[in-house]
């Protein structure tokens, strides 16, 4: 059940001198067990392109199909395509509203239809894949810190059992430790359960360490769409994008300009390392 | 869905309108509003709605977005109108079982629907060509007299121009939050007004403890900055009237005058009463 953007543009402020084109004629298709990362910069359009993606807002022109349907056809339920695309938004802390965690995790599947067993089987399937700690499962989200708070909010939107999950910024104001936590617990989502992920993220870094697949956004357009090695290797037309790209691929770039022969395509410190290593021996 | 709200909307461009003093907006609107009630025929509305007309080409805002500020008051317009419509007592024109309309209930509404619309679309030209700022400062300046019965003008100003700004900030807080609770399978819409409202429980509470947040980091950021009330405050753009403001005072003065003498003339009123008399009734 692939998920196919057909033409889509969006337009804030249609009706004033000051119109927005946020998405402009953007086209992707997003195969089944896909491990994807969007970046771009401030105001690319990257959130407002997940919005469609989950059919919260209807595109100025342009169609979205889910299984091979419209989602904006009369007859499509929405409910159905949101329980198959998860959101999890940015900050999705903000919207923790129940007594107790354990309780704001079964919101999405109740919602979804499931029954009091299923729900609740749904919610602690979810929190314990997200490594919640588990002797604060009945403990008021208040209580929590940041990042404990985002891994319910997380778990909330997991529990609906989505074959897509879609994560805008999940490390934003996060300290490193957390980020990577973060970024781990998704990449081991994607390892065992094998759905759909897409990231979203303005850190290039994050992205390049964990995805198969590059999308990068500028000014509501797909600028490339490759993967991260072929992606990386456009650096200055992504700086002039505003995006920095990841410091190891900075330095052997840098290195290679100084006539070392190593790999332009590095995107890690240890594949950056391994690569300088070997051209400084070849030298000898 | 709430981004067609448009109460205390700015709307950014370029024009005389936008340019001119917030005092004079101000006492524009009230003036206005005073000179709308006191007309007792057409010729004062027709005056009314030509001068209306006049200062939104000057504004340069589209009409279209000003009628949609309308949408928010239908209901409440509706009202008015039936209730002058069928309950104004005088020569029946359409009886409907025991309900009757008259002439006299038909010239209310009509001129209650005018008062009422040209009402709103008056009062929502000064917010959408003055910026929030502006228009705390003018409303601090303008009533600065209050002082001397020791009203705190500078404070109410600061807790004023607040709250606007607040306003766009909680719409989109709503929207967002609104969205991620529908991206978890909440239902707005179906079900009755009970189901209705408790559905709106996920998303009052993280707007709640939201709004509580903001305002004890604005406080913060306030106290850190040394705030400590309005007494004695100066401003970076203080205002000061320029010849445009003196022009537009007397544009504004020349308008009220010219329409109440000419809406509440015996004179004209007496023109269309005979009309009425000799035309309608007939």
């Amino acid at each position: 059940m692939p998920l196919i953007l057909d033409h889509i543009s969006q337009i804030y402020n249609a009706d004033t001198e000051h119109p927005v084109k946020a998405l402009d004629d953007v086209s992707l298709v997003i195969p089944e067990g896909q491990f994807i990362g969007v970046i771009g910069h401030t105001g690319s359009g990257k959130s407002t392109l997940m919005q469609h993606l989950n059919g919260l807002m209807k595109p100025t022109s342009g169609k979205i199909f889910f299984n091979g349907q419209d989602i904006d056809d009369k007859d499509f339920s929405k409910k159905e395509l949101r329980k198959h695309v998860g959101l999890v938004f940015q900050y999705p802390e903000h919207q923790l509203f129940e007594t107790d965690v354990f309780a704001d995790v079964c919101f999405g599947p109740k919602n979804m239809g499931m029954s009091k067993k299923e729900t609740e089987l749904a919610a602690f399937d979810a929190l314990r894949k997200v490594a919640f700690p588990e002797d604060l499962y009945y403990a008021s989200v208040f209580e929590l810190s940041g990042g404990q708070k985002r891994r319910a909010a997380i778990a909330g939107v997991l529990a609906m059992k989505p074959d897509f999950l879609i994560l805008d910024e999940p490390t934003a104001g996060l300290d490193p430790v957390g980020r990577y936590e973060i970024l781990d617990m998704v990449a081991g989502l994607h390892k065992e359960s094998g759905i759909t992920i897409i990231l979203v993220s303005h850190s290039m870094e994050d992205v390049a360490m964990y995805v198969e697949r590059v999308v990068v956004m500028d000014h509501g357009k797909v600028a490339f769409d490759d993967t991260p090695r072929e992606v990386f290797s456009h650096s200055n037309e992504l700086e002039e994008m505003g995006l920095a790209i990841p410091e190891p691929s900075k330095i052997t770039r840098k290195l290679i300009e100084l006539g070392i022969d190593a790999d332009p395509g590095v995107l890690t410190a240890t594949e950056a390392a391994d690569s300088i290593y070997a051209a400084l021996m070849k030298n000898k | 869905m709430i981004r067609d709200i448009t109460i205390g909307q700015y709307y950014q461009t370029e024009s005389v309108m936008h340019r001119l003093d917030p005092r004079v907006k101000l006492l524009g609107t009230l003036l206005f509003i005073i000179a709308l009630f006191s007309y007792k025929n057409p010729l004062g509305y027709a005056l009314g709605i030509v001068f209306l007309f006049a200062v939104i080409k000057l504004s340069r805002v589209p009409v279209k977005f000003i009628t949609k500020g309308l949408k928010g008051i239908v209901i409440i317009l509706l009202m008015t109108v039936l209730i002058n419509l069928f309950l104004t007592p005088g020569t029946t024109a359409v009886a409907i079982g025991k309900l009757t309309i008259t002439y006299e209930g038909l010239a209310a509404a009509l001129g209650m629907m005018i008062r009422l619309i040209l009402l709103i679309m008056g009062s929502s030209i000064v917010t959408l060509t003055t910026t929030p700022n502006n228009l705390t400062d003018g409303l601090e300046k303008g009533l600065g007299f209050l002082k001397v019965f020791k009203v705190p003008v500078g404070d109410v100003a600061m807790m004023m121009s607040i709250a606007l700004r607040f306003i766009p900030i909680l719409l989109e807080e709503t929207d967002r939050i609104m969205k991620a609770q529908l991206a978890r399978g909440a239902d707005f819409e179906s079900g009755n007004l009970v189901k209705k409202a408790k559905s709106l429980v996920p998303v009052l509470v993280p707007l709640f403890v939201s709004a509580f947040r903001r305002a004890g980091d604005l406080a913060m950021a306030m106290e850190a900055r040394c705030y400590r009330g309005g007494d004695g405050r100066t401003k970076m753009k203080p205002l000061v009237y320029k010849k445009r403001d003196a022009f537009g005072y007397l544009i504004l003065f020349s308008f009220v005058g010219i329409s109440i003498f000419l809406g509440r003339w015996h004179v004209i009123s007496d023109f269309f009463n005979s009309l009425y008399v000799n035309y309608i009734l007939k």
